[in-house]
């Protein structure tokens, strides 16, 4: 089982693509089972045809990555929020 | 039982026009999966078909091996863009399971163990194009490939082949599943290259 998965620095890049700050230091709150965590703890299944972000407690979807040539689909709906740190004034 | 070929025996074409726009022959199977492997004992495995008038038919692991059986030898095409050819398989009809399933409804969503879905239109798992497979050239399918049993339905991309199937809700609407609800197409035709929702 140990190779199954990737930590969940493994969406930095990908998510970079997207937001303008780095995602995966941003903490987030399980939807399935309240787990709170940042994103780099999740556990990422990458040989799929997308990213699948696994919480670490219930192995619940957090996040779903989709990228084709020309779009991104992201899928967010098993995070409650995500508290994403930003730079201060 | 029933030997079912798909191919070209006899007039057997190469490998180029049976490869699908965009993809590329691979000789081993490659393992992709969006989540952990379930661990599935047969003692414990169970297939059900509910209708959608909330009708449900069951079958446990020794009820699948005694029904009659075919070992169809299929091209497999993963929309990662690798495709497989003449991979064999052994497991039931569709068509067997759902002699007895009476229904008005065109779509299904499969569904299986460890939470992945995946819908198709009921038509495209009859008349011969689809399979609950257990065995995979000549062996118990791993559960890495899917194990005890999983869908195959190999004229679609193969994410529409579920892993470790354990049912199908009959629809009247569409509903779409794993990979359908995250950007990838809603049927899935590797011949019309129909790989991402917008394609
Ligand atoms: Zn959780």
């Amino acid at each position: 089982m140990s190779a199954d998965y990737l930590d969940g620095n493994a969406l930095a890049g990908p998510l970079a693509e997207i937001f303008a700050t780095d995602v995966s230091a941003a903490v987030g709150r399980c939807a399935s089972c309240g787990l709170t965590g940042p994103v780099a703890s999740l556990r990422v299944y990458s040989r799929a045809p997308g990213l699948v972000a696994r919480c670490p407690g219930c192995e619940e979807v957090v996040l779903r990555l989709v990228r084709s040539p020309d779009a991104a689909w992201l899928d967010l709906r098993g995070a409650v929020c995500l508290r994403i740190p930003l730079g201060g004034p | 039982m029933t030997t079912f070929t798909r191919g070209f025996r006899g007039r057997r074409r190469g490998g180029d026009d049976r490869l699908p726009p965009g993809q590329y022959l691979t000789e081993d199977f490659p393992v992709l999966s969006a989540g952990p492997t379930p661990d599935v004992p047969p003692d414990r495995w169970e297939f059900a078909i509910h209708t959608e008038t909330g009708q449900a038919h069951r079958w446990t692991w020794q009820e699948l091996m005694a029904l009659p059986y075919e070992t169809p030898t299929v091209d497999i095409h993963c929309v990662t863009t690798w495709s497989k050819l003449d991979t064999t398989w052994q497991g039931v009809s569709l068509d067997v399971l759902f002699e007895d399933v009476e229904t008005a409804a065109e779509y299904a969503l499969v569904h299986s163990y460890g939470g992945y879905t995946t819908n198709l239109p009921l038509e495209d798992l009859l008349d011969g194009k689809a399979w609950i497979a257990y065995r995979y050239e000549g062996e118990e399918l791993a559960p890495v490939h899917g194990g005890p049993a999983r869908l195959l339905v190999p004229h679609l991309y193969f994410w529409k082949s579920a892993k470790w199937v354990r049912g199908i809700r009959l629809l009247t609407e569409d509903w779409p599943g794993f990979w359908e609800t995250a950007g990838y197409h809603n049927y899935g035709d590797p011949w019309r290259e129909q790989r991402y929702a917008d394609d």
